[in-house]
Order: C-alpha cells, then structure tokens, then sequence
C-alpha cells in the first residue's frame, strides 16, 4: 500500500466543511457517447451532489477520461443528458460557455500557457472572460497562489518551474475563476514521485473547503482520505461504486476485486 | 601529500583550487580561430581554400568597383573615355554614372520631379509606423531617422561638390528631422505610436495618390523602387492578417468555411503569380461594367496580396498546427471563446513558432514584385530596359542590374536579420 504514504494520516474526523448538501450539482443520466463506431461510454448514470468528493478510477482505457471530459463539453455525447448546475449542457455554445465558466479543470500534463507568466495564466480569465479589473484579478490570482503555496514562483514562466509547481498553479488557475464544481484528470500521473505529494496535499486542502470535486485518479491513500465515493468504470461503464471504506475492504463485482489487486500489489 | 596518489586511496580533500584562467589556446583570438576555422582538417582546408578564393576575386573586383570606377558621366561613352584617359587604354572600370544620372527615375519612376518630397515622406512615415511594431522603445527609430539626415547631408554636400542645385531646406528634410525629434521625445510612449501604424496605410494612400489638398498622381506615374515599395509594403502588411484568418478558417470545424478557405488557398497556390498578374491587367476588365476604370496598380495590389495570403496561411497552419492540443483545452475549459482563445492563447504561441516561414514568405513576396513587369509596370527590372536602350547607356549591364541587387539585397536581408533578432528575443522570455 505504498499510495497511502503520500497522504497525510486519515483525519479521525471529517471537517464541518466536507458535509455533503442534498442539492444536485451534476446530473448524469442514461449518457452515451460513441467515437465513430466504438462504443466508449455505454449508459452512465451519475448524480453528484454540492460538495460531494467523487473519485474515479479503473484501467487505462476504460473511458474515465473521456467521462468527465463530456461534463465541461470538451467532448460531445450523442444519448442521455448531462446537467450542470441546473444548466442543461446541449450544443448551445452559450450554455457551453456558462458551464465552463463554472466547471475548472486540471489536466494531467498541466497544459499552463507557456508564454505567460504564472501571474498571467491565473489573471487572463478573470480579465477577459469575467471582466475583472486587472488589479482585483491579480489580488485574487495571488490569494489563491498563496494557497497552493508558491506566492514568490509569480513571475516566472511554467518552463522555469516543476512539474508539482506547475500542477499547482494549473489547479490555482482554475480556481481564480471562483467554480463550482472542479475536475482532475490523473493529476498526479506525470509527476515524480517526490512531487506527487505537494499536490495531494493542495487537493486535500480543496476538498476540505468544501469543492465538489471529480478526481479520475489511482491515489488511493487520496481516494480513502477525502473521498465520500468511489467510482470504478471498466470498458465503458460504471461498474462499481460505493464508500471508500467498504470499496477497498470489500469490493464486490470481479472485476473491480482483480483491479484492485493489480494496484495495491506493488 | 593531498593530491598525489589520490586514485586509489580513501581521500578527503583538504585544500581548495584557486578558479584558474583557462588556456590561452581557448580564448580571445586564438581559440576562435581555432573553433571556428581550424577545429579539423577538413575546416581547416575549407577555410584555405575560401581565403584563396577571396585573394583571387576580391582584388580585381575591387579594382573594377572602386579604383577605376567613374561616377560623374552622361553616358557610357564618356565613361570609358574618362577611364582611358585617366588608367590608360584597356581599362576596365564600373561606370556608376548610370546609377548617378538615372538614380531618381529608379527610385521614383516617372513621379513628377516636384512632389518627389511626397514619396519621400510616405517612407519616412512608413519607418516611423515600422518602429513600434519592431522595437520595444522608439530609440531605434530616433538613430534611423539620424542615419538618414546624415544621407541626406552627405548628397547635399556631394550635388553643391559638382555644382548642382540642390535646396538643404526641403520637406524630406524637415520630416526626417521631426520624426527623430518625436522618436525621441515619446520613446517611451510606443503605445501612442501604434495609431500611427494603423492610420499609415490611409495617410500613405493620400500621400502617394493625392487629394483632398494635395495634387493627384496617376499611378502610371508610379515607377522604380517607389513601386516595389508600394506594392510589397502592402502585400506584407495585409496578407499577415489574411493569412491568419485563412488558416484558421481551415482549422476550424465549420464544414463550409473549411471547404471555402482550403479550395481558395489551394487555387491561389495552385496557379503561377504571373497568371494573377495578366487576370489583374486584362482579364479583370470584361467582368466589369464597361468604362469603369480600375486602378492599375490597385488591381496588382489584391492580386499579390491574395497570393502572398494563401502561401501565409500554409504557413501559419502549421505553427497552429504544432502547438499541443492542451492548449486548446485549456483555453475552452476556461470558459475564453473562440477568438479570445484565438488572440491570447493560441495564435501568439502559433506565429511564434511560425516567424521564419512567415519571413520566408515576406521576402518572397518582396522579390516577386519584380514580376509586374509582364504586365508593363516598370519597377526597377521594369526600367532597366528603357535605360538599356537609351543610346547614351546601350551596352551597359553590370552596374545597373547590381545596383537593383544591391537594393533588394538590403532589403531582403535586413527582414532576415531581423526575424533572426525577434526569435532570440521571444525565446528569451519563453523557456519551455
Ligand atoms: N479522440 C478519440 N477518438 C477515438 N477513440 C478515442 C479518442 N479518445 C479516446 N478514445 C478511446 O476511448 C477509450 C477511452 O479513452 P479514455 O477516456 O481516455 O480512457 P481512460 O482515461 O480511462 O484511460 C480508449 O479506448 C481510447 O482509445
Ligand atoms: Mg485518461
């Protein structure tokens, strides 16, 4: 169980913060998406409430990106519907917009605009697309820097810093934009070991303000801490879900007892 | 003891080396010439047998071009005279009086003598809402403007030297000195600056043509590197902007503007400039109303810039086409649209990427203008003939042909240079 490490001890209890509201921030039902003729995503049912943590995990290829891809339009899903915040994701571009507005993402090879500094990549949508004054936008880019603790990495350009650095400012990137809802896809999958930890650490951090966050990852020591379901898909379809404790202790379906034996082995 | 056998035995180091300058065969003059002409055999060779070259070619070309070159002359008869009398019979040298005599018919064309200060005005202007684009201060603008008084000075003084009449006290002059002055009192302001540069294509159109106050030039007037200038200058100032909306209407998932732009682009390179240039000259007429009567040079204009754009926008697809697919998400999942993703994100890192291509194609656009001679234009090449047959100049070639090289060579070589410089500067502030 080596993942355990890299997250801090299992708090005895969770904080007030973490408490589950019984409004609905996303609602996926009956959703399908095919590439051409390949079936990817097969009738996903997903209801995610206000500060829910959900994390997502299961073999490579499995349709776990792809998933949360379709909940900020990224992708397009051709049955079943996807509802954000009450906002019904169609091919509206306008609705598009408003969802995405709402929703941040953190990729897995952080993808920070490598022609601007790290002040500049957190102030530009502020700016242009919440017409935050650009002094405010700093103030506010510089808030959530400080939280993700690298306030003095400001003016620098992503190539100059680490990949742990540059995952922690995509994550307070996304968070300048003041959203709802925030979505991680593997965040920790192209770092080094030594710097898996920092932004563990900072989604820890997120979670117990009470984010509603979708996490594809196969952290598990993350998954056990903040976590108040996990969500194992295979082939396309949600396979098993349930509470971290009786998941990991007690999985039920075959598949996801041999997945889970596979990465807890090493 | 310290050093002698540490090889082999456990060691801990108990004194610190002084830094030592490295060996005087590695630096200064030495040790370049070591790295750069001699670090092999076969450079070493190489550089030999260039510096033989040199010795052989350079003297004699040098003996031809300067020494027995003759400035001062009405025709190449006196020419070869003056260099007879002066190094003896069977002398060969430059006769740069052609270039001399002809010098304004080369620059200007057939614009009237008297508002020749007009053209002159519209490059200075034109170098003025050049600086801001190109440099981060408008200092450089203030030493060009500089360089050119001093041009100025030196053929005032050459002209009162032979004896022609030639008025220091001119608009050209008064230009030059009041863009320097402004240079260099707003070169901090290059903000302001940037109004010159888009009002420049509407000032240079009413300077050249005329109007409104100022008297009205045909453009059949319009000749010689005038001409190059007017139509190269806008085939690069509007075939960036086309360019860019070209490639990225063939980028883009709307099926009908994707299938417009992409037949467009492989038309236009589809198809020799030279064609364009006879659809612009005559073809051009019987699609429009009988007696109306479309500028020329106008219609040479749309017909360069039309095929510099589709050669851009080949080029800037690709540089869209380099740039990671994260940057697009990363843009759309921030809630940007299309075009705000377009301008902040996307296309800055795109031309980045794209500079030497796009460079690629500014100069080939420049030379290029050479070709309107077909259609009876007469920029500098176009000239070449008239001057060729003029009986005083008949047989003359080399200094003509390589004074015109010469120009387009400055030209051409200074875009190089430049983009050279700005790629440096961008990396610079972009390490990846
Ligand atoms: N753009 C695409 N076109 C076709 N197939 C794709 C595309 N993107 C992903 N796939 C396929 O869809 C499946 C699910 O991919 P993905 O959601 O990335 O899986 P995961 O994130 O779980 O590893 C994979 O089999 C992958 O090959
Ligand atoms: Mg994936």
């Amino acid at each position: 169980m080596a993942e355990v490490a890299h997250a801090p001890e299992p708090q005895a209890e969770a904080p007030a913060a973490m408490t589950v509201s019984d409004e609905v921030a996303i609602d996926i039902s009956g959703m399908n998406k095919w590439y051409g003729e390949f079936h990817v995503l097969k009738n996903i049912d997903l209801t995610i409430n206000k500060g829910e943590r959900i994390v997502v995990c299961g073999p490579s290829g499995s349709g776990k990106s792809t998933l949360i891809r379709c909940v900020n339009a990224l992708e397009k899903f051709q049955k079943g519907s996807i509802t954000v915040d009450g906002i019904p994701l169609t091919s509206d571009i306008k609705k598009i917009d408003e969802i995405r507005r709402d929703v941040g993402m953190v990729f897995q090879h952080f993808n920070l605009f490598p022609h601007l500094t790290i002040l500049e990549n957190c102030t530009l949508a502020p700016i242009w697309v919440k017409k935050m004054p650009k002094k405010e936008a700093e103030e506010v880019a510089m808030k959530y820097l400080t939280r993700v603790k690298i306030p003095e990495q400001a003016a620098k350009y992503p190539g100059q810093l680490s990949g742990g650095q540059q995952q922690r400012v995509a994550i307070a990137r996304a968070l300048c934009m003041n959203p709802n809802v925030m979505l991680f896809d593997e965040p920790t999958t192209a770092l080094d070991p030594e710097m898996i930890k920092e932004v563990l650490d900072v989604m820890v951090d997120l979670a117990q303000t009470g984010m509603t966050m979708i996490c594809v990852t196969h952290e598990m020591g993350f998954a056990r801490q903040v976590a108040n379901r996990v969500v194992f898909m295979d082939q396309g379809q949600i396979v098993e879900q349930n509470a971290p404790e009786p998941f990991f202790t007690n999985p039920q379906h075959e598949r996801t007892k041999l997945f889970l034996s596979q990465i807890l082995a090493h | 003891m310290a050093a002698t056998n540490a090889h082999n035995v456990a060691f801990v180091a108990d004194t610190q080396y002084p830094d030592a300058p490295p060996p005087a065969s590695e630096v200064g003059v030495l040790g370049w010439l070591k790295e750069n002409l001699f670090s092999s055999w076969g450079n070493a060779a190489l550089t030999v047998l260039s510096i033989a070259f040199l010795a052989y070619i350079l003297p004699g070309f040098i003996d031809w071009a300067v020494m027995k070159s003759v400035w001062n002359a009405s025709s190449l008869a006196e020419c070869r005279e003056i260099i007879a009398a002066r190094h003896g019979e069977g002398a060969t040298g430059a006769c740069w009086a052609v270039v001399n005599e002809r010098f304004n018919q080369l620059m200007y064309g057939f614009y009237p003598d008297e508002l020749r200060w007009r053209p002159n005005i519209a490059f200075l202007l034109l170098v003025a809402a050049l600086a801001p684009v190109l440099f981060q201060t408008m200092r450089p603008l203030a030493y060009a403007m500089a360089g050119l008084l001093g041009l100025q000075i030196i053929a005032f003084a050459y002209k009162t030297y032979t004896g022609a009449e030639y008025a220091i006290i001119n608009p050209t002059l008064i230009a030059t000195i009041a863009i320097g002055v402004a240079a260099l009192v707003f070169q901090h302001q290059r903000g302001k600056w940037f109004y010159l540069t888009f009002a420049y294509p509407v000032i240079a159109y009413f300077i050249l043509w005329g109007g409104v106050f100022l008297e009205p030039v045909e453009t059949s007037k319009f000749g010689g590197f005038l001409l190059t200038m007017v139509i190269g200058v806008t085939g690069i100032a509007a075939s960036l902007p086309i360019g860019i909306l070209l490639a990225l209407g063939r980028a883009s998932n709307l099926p009908i503007l994707k299938i417009i732009c992409t037949t467009f682009i492989e038309f236009i390179r589809g198809v020799p400039l030279i064609t364009l240039l006879f659809v612009a000259s005559t073809l051009l007429n019987y699609f429009m109303p009988p007696g109306t009567n479309f500028d020329i040079v106008a219609r040479v204009l749309i017909m360069v810039t039309l095929f510099a754009s589709a050669y851009m926008a080949e080029v800037i697809r690709g540089g869209l086409a380099a740039l990671p697919k994260g940057q697009y998400e990363a843009a759309d999942t921030l809630g940007l649209t299309y075009w705000q993703g377009m301008r902040l994100i996307i296309l800055p890192q795109a031309l980045k990427i794209s500079i030497p291509g796009i460079v690629n194609t500014f100069i080939g656009l420049f030379k290029d203008t050479t070709l309107v001679v077909v259609i009876g234009l007469l920029d500098p090449l176009g000239l070449t003939n008239p001057i060729r047959s003029d009986s005083a100049w008949n047989g003359i070639i080399w200094e003509l042909y390589g004074f015109i090289a010469l120009m387009f060579f400055i030209f051409c070589w200074g875009m190089s240079r430049y983009s050279q410089h700005l790629e440096v500067r961008l990396r610079a502030g972009d390490r990846r």
